[in-house]
């Protein structure tokens, strides 16, 4: 194991783990989102659960945290390492006869999703820390001194879409994670070594995959802004 | 016969900046191989006393894989599974302006105009792409291993690789993980390549790292652009050998 990643393929390995962890998040992520739409109350539930259960706050919070920081410093480490690895550019270049413009550009849409995750964190994390942990209110509920107040998740979720500037930066930033895994799927098991017989069918799910997520993630945010 | 606008690479030396020159070009036979069609320039060039273009080239027929031309911005130029002396000028058109320009990756220094220095490549062969076997009047009857046809097949396919670096010219990042990946795994594939499996995916791989080629972002330029049509499956074997390797070593 005599550092890993001190070599390109360690390097490249480590990426695609922390990317596999960050596609199978983000799954979980959407399950549970997507009942917001079908049932405020078991969204309200599910939610006060995650928030509050020490294994996922105390245990899988920090490594999902370290994963997304340590991907997009790779991602730029990388970026930095492949640029200097060509001193000259060419004078002209076809790269759209090789390649996808998905892969060439992992870069930029990482870095949207990067300014987006960033916003995210300042709409949802930051005031949710803030309230669990600074002013110290566990109960999850809208008014705490008010026992059958109700759960304040789902209200939060649908004030949060009310402004459609917000609606539409969500949505921007999911197309760019679409585009990010239109590539980025297959290619994390290209990195870990998996090419076998399996690719071909791999390939169609990852397709499915890559659109799906990030289209059910725009669904939501359009459903609460229009439905409420 | 065509009449073609070349804008040709010229570079003195390894120290020179270089820059792009337009050269004019006519009554080409699109018969002509593309380096034939180099060849009546240089012949132009000579007789109005000018510096020919220096480029590679020496087998002419695809197997030795030196002629290394960045053709309008595609390794070995339009077409696919072809080395540059395999482009035939019908492959242009009459009035074309023809881009020509040599490999660009920070391992691969240009030595003088088209030509590049690739001993690279060379260097991370010797760093592990052989296998040490006593040839001292015992060796086995190579037909005495079984091999597995389809091992076998794939360990051919992968020892097509002719080492002409346009994996490097074509990926944005200068990696050369096709190239490596092709040479690993033409020796992990058979029985007498396990010997040595383990020093030599360790011991390539950190050749390549020190010269300075890039890493592997999978966009599969290489696997489109390569002459021989070495698949992306040898990156991933590659990669599988070398996490096992380093869990081992
Ligand atoms: C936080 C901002 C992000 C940045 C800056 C970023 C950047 C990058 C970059 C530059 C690469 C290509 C690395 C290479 O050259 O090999 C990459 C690969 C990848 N990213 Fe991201 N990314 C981000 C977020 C995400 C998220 C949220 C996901 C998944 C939900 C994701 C999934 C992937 C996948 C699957 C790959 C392919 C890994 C591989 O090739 O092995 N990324 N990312
Ligand atoms: S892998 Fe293909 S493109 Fe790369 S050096 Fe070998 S033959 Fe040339
Ligand atoms: S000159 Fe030998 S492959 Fe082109």
């Amino acid at each position: 194991m005599s550092g890993i990643l001190n070599s390109s393929i360690g390097r490249k390995f480590a990426m695609a783990l922390s990317a596999l962890f960050l596609m199978i998040f983000i799954l979980q992520h959407f399950a549970i989102n997507i009942l917001s739409v079908f049932s405020p109350d078991t969204f309200n539930d599910v939610s006060h659960f995650m928030g509050t259960f020490w294994v996922i706050q105390y245990l899988l919070q920090p490594v999902l945290i370290f994963g997304v920081i340590f991907h997009f410093v790779m991602g730029f480490v990388l970026e930095i390492k492949n640029n200097k690895a060509r001193a000259v550019s060419y004078t002209k270049n076809n790269p759209s006869g090789n390649s996808t413009w998905m892969s060439r550009n992992m870069i930029w849409s990482g870095g949207f999703i990067l300014v987006f995750l960033i916003i995210h964190f300042i709409d949802f994390w930051i005031p949710e820390i803030n309230t669990k942990y600074i002013a110290g209110d566990m109960s999850g509920l809208i008014n705490p001194e008010i026992a059958d107040s109700g759960y304040r998740y789902h209200e939060e979720l649908v004030h949060k879409f009310e402004p459609i500037w917000r609606v539409a930066l969500y949505c921007i930033g999911f197309i760019f994670l679409a585009l990010h895994l239109l590539h980025g799927f297959n290619s994390s098991f290209q990195s870990i070594g998996a090419n076998n017989k399996y690719t071909k069918g791999l390939k169609g799910f990852a397709k499915v995959y890559s659109i799906g997520v990030p289209l059910g993630f725009i669904f939501i945010a359009l459903f609460h802004h229009f439905n409420h | 016969m065509m009449n073609l606008t070349l804008k040709i690479w010229r570079q003195k030396n390894a120290s020179d900046k270089g820059k792009m020159m337009d050269y004019a070009l006519s009554d080409v036979s699109p018969d002509m191989s593309f380096l034939e069609m180099l060849d009546v320039l240089n012949q132009e060039l000579i007789e109005k006393g000018e510096e020919p273009v220096a480029f590679d080239h020496d087998c002419r027929e695809g197997i030795c894989g030196t002629c290394s031309l960045y053709i309008n911005g595609r390794a070995h130029g339009p077409e696919t599974k072809i080395t540059a002396c395999q482009l035939h000028m019908r492959s242009f058109n009459d009035g074309d302006t023809i881009y020509i320009e040599p490999w660009r990756a920070k391992a691969f220094p240009v030595v003088k105009d088209l030509i590049v220095d690739r001993s690279a490549f060379d260097r991370i062969q010797q760093a592990g792409g052989f296998i040490s076997v006593n040839t001292s009047g015992n060796t086995q009857d190579a037909n005495a291993i079984p091999i597995e046809k389809e091992h076998a097949d794939k360990a051919f396919d992968a020892a097509t690789c002719i080492g002409c670096g346009a994996c490097v010219a074509s990926c944005k990042n200068s990696s050369a993980m096709l190239f490596v990946g092709a040479k690993v795994s033409q020796f992990a594939l058979l029985p007498q390549g396990q010997v040595e499996a383990t020093d030599r995916v360790l011991n390539m791989v950190k050749q390549m790292d020190e010269e300075g080629f890039g890493n592997c972002t999978n966009t599969g330029a290489c696997e489109v652009e390569c002459p021989k049509g070495i698949s992306l499956e040898n990156i991933a074997r590659m990669n599988q050998e070398y996490l096992k390797a380093s869990l081992k070593g």
